[in-house]
């Protein structure tokens, strides 16, 4: 499956992985902080539109 | 304008008004430098430009948060901007009194400091030169980010953080000269970009500081 | 059609919202597609052998590093000039997408490095003006954190974002000079495309156009993040004052 990385399999292999878990920390970030404040909206509206 | 700055000396060397600590740091910082790499007097000698400059840097930004904070504390600075003087000349003033009382010193304590660290003799009068072209761009782009940080309490490490990457061409170029005047070297070139980089600050920055402090006080 | 009209948030909102799911998806099929292609199916280069394809990653997100702040820098204009609300927050929302971008170039030019110059770190031009970038990058998302009031948040980044995008210039200048003071001679060429080709190419344009869609995506997502956030702000602030 994984091809000939010859002597820099470590190395390469290590770049891809640093860098594929720092953009999935990203992401994950920004879509958590999306939700969190997508809910928070939501609660805030509601109460607002039963309240009046 | 005059006198806003006598006012701002006078504050300055009145007892605790920070005069002399930025020196005392500077000295201290410079003393522990050996400390920290061995007694070597080689490598001192070799080290000496950058670790002065870096000490000068940093005594320079201990001071910073002294701008501003107080006149912003009593008020006084919305009198300030109020008054008939721009606000951007009022900011160049005290950036002026804060190079005459924190950068100046520096500049004259360089020399003595440096024969601790074993500075080559030739380096003597280009680290002067060097100090004395570069801090007054310290003291102007540190009035700019203590005018950025004037309203938020504590703001002393987030001032550090933005004023610091600011200073990195100051400080490349300063240290360069001293260094480059040290191994008796061709200085030219790193002095004229020395003193570009101070001059365009001082042009310039005014500017930003004054806009920065009127959103501040909005 | 004007970007003017999307200063108002709710347009903003209404005309990204739907398209935004649409970007992810696309960002991570072309991210896949591109790094596949460039992990399994390029040859290794003569000289670097398989570290090539380490270029996959590097080269977008070092791009990405040093436009997101000039994105940065025009939308920090936009406000400035026309007081565009969007524009304030989209600036907001690049500079972590940025910050990391940055710490994934670095990161993916240390590993490469070890093995290529023997050494995890050097103080190579690029590197280190790299690491000053991300200092800035630092400051002005500490500036952002730092201050309450909104607007003049979006003021004040904004200015540090004009200076700092005049000294980061300076510092990648003053860099320069300073390393070949230090080491005459000894030049490390870290330019790649002048050996890159057609075989790399393609599979890195493909991860550019992942990488630049990637950004889209996170930018617009965090800008959605930040509108929403100050709408609550302000119904909270309304609902304290009934």
């Amino acid at each position: 499956m994984i091809p000939d990385l010859g002597k820099y399999a470590d190395t390469v292999l290590s770049a891809y992985a640093a860098s594929l878990v720092l953009m999935a920390a990203l992401v994950v970030f920004y879509i958590y902080r999306s939700r969190k404040s997508r809910r928070a909206l939501e609660q805030i509206e509601q109460r607002m539109r039963r309240d009046g | 304008m005059k006198a806003l700055l006598l006012r701002d000396l006078k504050l300055a060397v009145r007892a605790g008004g920070g005069f002399g600590l930025g020196l005392a740091f500077f000295l201290i910082v410079v003393v522990l430098v050996p400390f920290g790499v061995g007694p070597e007097s080689g490598l001192l000698s070799r080290i000496a430009p950058g670790v002065l400059w870096i000490g000068a840097l940093l005594a320079c930004l201990l001071s910073l948060d002294r701008i501003f904070a107080l006149d912003w504390e009593d008020g006084s600075l919305d009198l300030l901007a109020t008054a008939p003087v721009p606000l951007e000349g009022i900011v160049t003033m005290k950036a002026l009194a804060h190079w005459l009382t924190t950068g100046l010193p520096l500049v004259l304590a360089a020399p003595a400091l440096a024969i601790l660290l074993n500075l080559p003799t030739e380096g003597f009068v280009w680290l002067v030169v060097s100090l004395g072209a570069g801090t007054p761009a310290l003291s102007v782009i540190g009035t700019f980010g203590a005018a950025l940080t004037v309203g938020i309490k504590r703001g002393g490490l987030l001032l550090s953080l933005l004023v610091l990457p600011l200073y990195v061409p100051t400080l490349i170029f300063g240290a360069e000269v001293a260094r480059r005047g040290a191994e008796g070297m061709a200085t030219q070139v790193p002095v004229l970009m020395l003193a570009g980089i101070t001059f365009a600050a001082v042009a310039l920055l005014p500017f930003a500081s004054a806009a920065v402090l009127r959103i501040n006080l909005r | 059609m004007s970007i003017w009209e999307y200063a108002n948030p709710k347009k903003f909102m209404d005309t990204t919202g739907p398209v935004l799911p649409w970007i992810g998806a696309l960002a991570a099929v072309l991210l896949v597609v591109g790094l596949f292609w460039g992990f399994f199916l390029t040859p290794d280069d003569y000289r670097q052998g398989s570290t090539v394809k380490i270029i996959y990653l590097h080269v977008p997100s070092a791009f990405l590093a040093i436009n997101a702040w000039f994105m940065m820098l025009v939308a920090s204009l936009i406000w400035l000039i026309r007081r565009h609300h969007v524009s304030a927050l989209a600036a907001k929302a690049a500079a972590p997408v940025g910050a990391t971008m940055t710490v994934i170039a670095l990161v993916t030019g240390a590993i490469w490095g070890q093995p290529m110059w023997g050494t995890w770190w050097e103080w190579d031009p690029r590197l280190t003006s790299f690491l000053v970038l991300f200092l800035f990058y630092l400051g002005y998302m500490a500036l952002w954190g730092a201050i309450e009031n909104d607007d003049t948040a979006a003021d004040l980044t904004s200015i540090l974002c004009l200076v700092g995008s005049v000294f980061a210039i300076l510092s990648r200048y003053a860099v320069n000079f300073w390393n070949q003071g230090l080491h005459q001679g000894a030049s490390l060429s870290m330019d790649k495309e002048e050996n890159v080709a057609d075989v790399f190419w393609v599979p890195l344009l493909v991860c550019m156009g992942a990488f630049v869609l990637l950004f889209l995506y996170l930018v617009l997502t965090g800008t959605h993040t930040e509108i929403r956030a100050r709408r609550t702000r302000a119904l909270l602030a309304r609902e304290r004052m009934s």
